[in-house]
């Protein structure tokens, strides 16, 4: 007997996302889908705007990749109209996007994403000793792990749950019989996880030297950057360096080496191995370092072979929705999208709830539409996008860097590279992309230091002709993977425009195919320990880190009024 | 009775309040998060300037942050893109500020809580049923109405962010729209609104404070709390329901550039000398005149900066429909000036006067060093 479950919502994300899962009676995942339950039709709004405002619309696509689309929708109009912005602005750009990873990717696995790894409450029965020993099989110079430290955390745990109140650890799923760290390094975790909160803060306050603020950065501009000032400062630039060296610090000697603590202590544990979903991998060319230097290269890896890199042709990439609340369902190009909404509905239906009842629920409409979020395909084909693709796509290409930090990775795990295709190679390749950036990221404050000696410019100048047409594109990366937003403008105003995001690609609803996205993939197969507490599900859906307040957009090509389409309220 | 005795009244009734229950009191939480009273007292002090109390009140403003655990939050996210919820909780934790919120008795936060789906369900349900008129309400993001209304659905049930919002305006102690997109829609009401969005006070008939801005700062997120606690009343508002207190003042009015517009000195554009010197931005587009808020005084990220320090003019994001009003935001207003929706209600006449000399003078003191410039050149 096949039961329903349905996780909605699913928190410790952004925006509003419902996964459902089937199981038989084994426990064992047979069907899984995702959808998300909010749209809000920011492409829609972008048109018949200047251009010149693209950007501080799109940046509010989403407040946590709250530089990826400011970026993405100044450089699609850049691009438009043919302006090469100063180097000098290119390499602020860089500095204010590395410090959006090194803030993204800790916060993900100790806020978001480390409680599916970390069962705090085992924590309490630790040997501090030990633990602080323990440390140091994972790095020489361990990171807020001295005896004294841990004692401090473990009390402090103590007093919280003597109290019966554990603050923003409650309502977890302590004792799961997935959980695979000892008491000890649950102990190490934790003292990272308040440690985390800290260096955070000044990661955000590192953006805001050259963005003025964090969330929503405010010192780009059609043509380069404003914050001329701060960058002809001398104790501004150092600021930043500063912070940055601190955050690196706690990357390299915490959130790295915890990594390589959780890859040894899962590698047994079956529901985080063997799911990677689509094993096809996109990943863009992202973080110019120098001139004419990247530190990450784009490509396609199709079916898990890495011995074959193709270069992307974006050409091949189209959006349809079949399966996703819009009434236009061929697939097409982003500059050529339709979509018009075609709200469905969820139906009447029955699920099990954290009793183990079967209650009556709202299910997804699983024959028909059931997500805002559209179906990108390359070539017809789903990619998985993020760390684990542009760390895969960058080893097999040859990346000297890539392939340095992933082999000493694989080399203190003693895991097979097959063995990063999975839930926790997700999060350990996340893990590798913030050293990585965090190792090299400073190359494009040098750069913009020796430049910045003889070349003050910090914008480009241009016109926008109303009597010409304009078509342009962004691509590149966001912390959750490969980002393109595309433009078109006619009579000095936004005709056209779409992005196509990282959650898009893994998050796709099924296609004409019937073939799910990365999300839904990766559960297939997977058995729960207790349907009661599907903590395999949240532990694989997070390593994802969804972003679906970018996932879900919406273009019309027609000029249709899209507030008169009709809607069934009472489904 | 002085303002001190009647906080203090306040503040004692509130004390005999029972504890929520499994909580620990603030001052522990906030001994076990490693902060001393010291640490504590100077935040209190920041915080008693902040809402403009004598520095005598600080005591005052201490004792009200500790009784705010006798306070259960409930958190909703509505049409949004969690930068609300980014501005208080990712920038500035662990400060005391989000301490508050985070750590103490935040019922329900569907980006923090570890509880998902029918766990997080039955939280929400809990929670306001066993506070039902005690709890603080804060939404964060528009809300979709009309037949879009199912464009924004939570839970196994399917239950749509209206009727989530409005069961939880009904039963709550006090109701901030935290954001512009709470406050009056946001990005997703802009033209043309295609989800039929709306702020909270649209569809509740309850009141609701508004505090916006994209985002607005944790301050006056949390500001507003303290002042519902001392005063136990509503503070000032204006127009748009946004507390006096903090959105009183134009962007403009303690600009740091403000004696560059006074001294006729603007960036004329982007990356040109005025802009390596720190002209006046408001002839590339600077909306701080017509902006009510305290982001020249406050700043972001801990007094980092902000957007006019980085070179970039204020976009005007705490105004409502600013998005469709302020835009283009790098060009100046002038003849467009009184197509806003500037002057509804009681500071009508003042603030279109107040603008409308603002603006000649902006005009006439930029003429006037373009015209000294063209003569300067001629000698």
């Amino acid at each position: 007997m096949s039961k329903r479950i349905i996780i909605d919502p699913l928190t410790r994300i952004e925006g509003h996302l419902r996964v459902e899962v089937v199981v038989d009676e084994n426990n064992i995942i047979k069907e899984a889908y995702s959808g998300s339950t909010l749209w809000r039709g920011l492409e829609t709004i972008v048109k018949g705007r200047d251009p010149r405002d693209a950007g501080f619309l799109t940046q509010r696509i989403c407040g946590v990749c709250t530089f990826s689309h400011y970026r993405a929708g100044i450089i699609a109009v850049e691009n438009a109209l043919g302006i090469t912005p100063p180097l000098n602005a290119v390499l602020t750009r860089t500095l204010m996007n590395a410090a959006l990873y090194m803030h993204d990717h800790p916060v993900h696995f100790y806020q978001l994403h480390g409680l599916d790894f970390v069962d705090v409450v085992s924590a309490l029965s630790a040997d501090v000793k030990k633990a602080s020993d323990e440390a140091f099989k994972y790095t020489d110079i361990p990171y807020a792990t001295g005896a004294d430290k841990l004692l401090e955390v473990q009390q402090r745990l103590k007093t919280f749950v003597d109290k019966g109140n554990l603050g923003p650890f409650a309502n977890a799923y302590y004792g799961h019989a997935t959980y695979r760290f000892t008491p000890e390094q649950n102990l190490i975790a934790l003292s990272h996880y308040l440690e985390c909160l800290r260096i955070q803060r000044t990661i955000a306050q590192a953006m805001a030297i050259f963005g003025a603020k964090n969330p929503h950065p405010q010192s780009l501009t059609v043509g380069g950057v404003t914050c001329v000032m701060d960058l002809l400062d001398p104790s501004r630039m150092a600021e930043y360096m500063t912070k940055f060296q601190e955050v690196a610090d706690f990357i390299n000697r915490a959130y790295y080496p915890d990594l390589i603590m959780a890859a040894k202590a899962y590698s047994k544990e079956a529901s985080v191995l063997n799911d990677v979903g689509v094993n096809n991998f996109y990943t863009e060319r992202e973080f110019q370092v120098s001139s004419d230097e990247w530190l990450f290269e784009s490509g396609i890896i199709r079916n898990g072979d890495l011995s074959k890199v193709e270069e992307v042709d974006e050409a091949k990439i189209t959006e349809e929705a079949t399966r996703a609340w819009y009434a236009d369902n061929e697939a097409l190009h982003p500059y050529d999208g339709k979509t018009n909404p075609n709200y469905t509905g969820l139906i009447d239906g029955e699920s099990i709830d954290d009793k183990g009842n079967m209650v009556h629920s709202k299910v997804f409409d699983t024959k028909g539409k059931y997500s805002w979020i559209k179906a990108p395909r390359y070539e017809n084909l789903p990619m998985q996008v993020g760390p684990l693709a542009n760390i895969l796509v960058n080893y097999a290409k040859g990346n000297k860097i890539v392939v340095e930090a992933v082999d000493s990775f694989l080399k203190a795990t003693n895991l097979p590279v097959k063995a990063l295709m999975s839930t926790l190679g997700r999060t350990g390749a996340r893990a590798i992309e913030a050293k990585i950036i965090a190792d090299h990221g400073l190359k494009a404050f040098n750069s913009l230091v020796e430049n910045l000696k003889t070349d003050e410019s910090t914008c480009a100048t241009y016109v926008i002709d109303k009597n010409k047409e304009y078509k342009g594109r962004f691509i590149g990366s966001a912390p959750r993977g490969a980002l393109s937003h595309w433009c078109r403008i006619k009579n000095g105003v936004i005709e056209n425009w779409q992005a196509v995001v990282p959650s898009t690609w893994n998050a796709s609803p099924k296609d004409a195919n019937g073939v799910g996205g990365s999300y839904e993939q990766c559960l297939i197969g997977m058995k729960l320990a207790d349907v009661k507490q599907p903590l395999e599900v949240i532990r694989a859906i997070h390593s994802y880190d969804p972003c679906i307040a970018c996932a879900v957009h919406v273009m019309d090509t027609k000029g249709n009024n899209l507030s008169e389409y009709k809607v069934n309220v009472n489904l | 009775m002085s303002d001190l005795d009647i906080f203090n009244r306040r503040l004692d009734a509130l004390e005999k309040l029972p504890l929520l229950k499994n909580e620990i009191s603030i001052s522990k939480a906030l001994e076990q998060s490693g902060f001393s009273r010291r640490d504590f007292m100077k935040w209190a002090s920041a915080m008693t300037a902040f809402l403009a109390l004598p520095a005598s009140f600080t005591p005052v403003v201490a004792r009200a942050a500790e009784l705010s655990d006798r306070l259960p939050v409930i958190w909703l996210h509505m049409a949004e893109c969690t930068g609300c919820s980014e501005s208080l909780l990712r920038t500035d934790a662990p400060t005391i500020d989000s301490l508050i919120f985070d750590h103490i008795s935040l019922e329900y936060h569907e980006t923090i809580m570890n509880a998902a789906g029918w766990q997080a369900e039955h939280n929400l349900e809990a929670a306001m049923e066993k506070y039902k008129g005690r709890y603080i309400l804060m939404v964060e993001g528009g809300i979709p109405t009309g037949n879009t209304e199912h464009f924004l659905t939570i839970g196994p049930h399917g239950k749509t962010g209206k009727q989530i919002a409005q069961q939880a305006c009904d039963n709550a102690l006090a109701i901030f729209a935290i954001g512009t997109c709470s406050a009056f829609g946001g990005i997703q009401a802009a033209r043309p609104n295609p989800s039929n969005s709306v702020g909270l006070s649209k569809v509740t008939n309850k009141t609701v404070i508004n505090v916006p801005g994209c985002p607005p700062s944790e301050k006056n997120i949390i500001g507003n709390v303290i002042h519902y606690i001392l005063y136990q009343t509503l503070p000032a508002l204006d127009a748009y329901n946004r507390p006096k207190w903090a959105y009183a003042l134009r962007i403009h009015d303690l600009c740091e550039r403000r004696g560059r517009f006074d001294a006729g000195e603007f960036v004329q554009q982007f990356g040109d000398e005025g802009a390596k010197k720190g002209y006046c931005l408001y002839k590339v587009g600077c909306k701080g005149p017509y902006t009510f808020n305290n982001c020249s005084k406050e700043r972001f990220n801990q007094h980092t900066s902000w957007p006019v320090q980085a070179g970039h003019g204020c976009i005007g994001c705490s105004e409502p429909d600013f998005w469709d009003t302020m835009g283009p935001f790098e060009e100046v207003m002038a003849g467009r000036l009184f197509d806003t929706v500037y002057g509804l209600g009681a500071d009508n006449i003042s603030d279109k006067i107040g603008i409308g000399v603002l603006c000649v003078t902006g005009v006439a003191v930029a003429a006037h060093a373009v015209i000294a410039s063209l003569e300067k050149n001629k000698d």
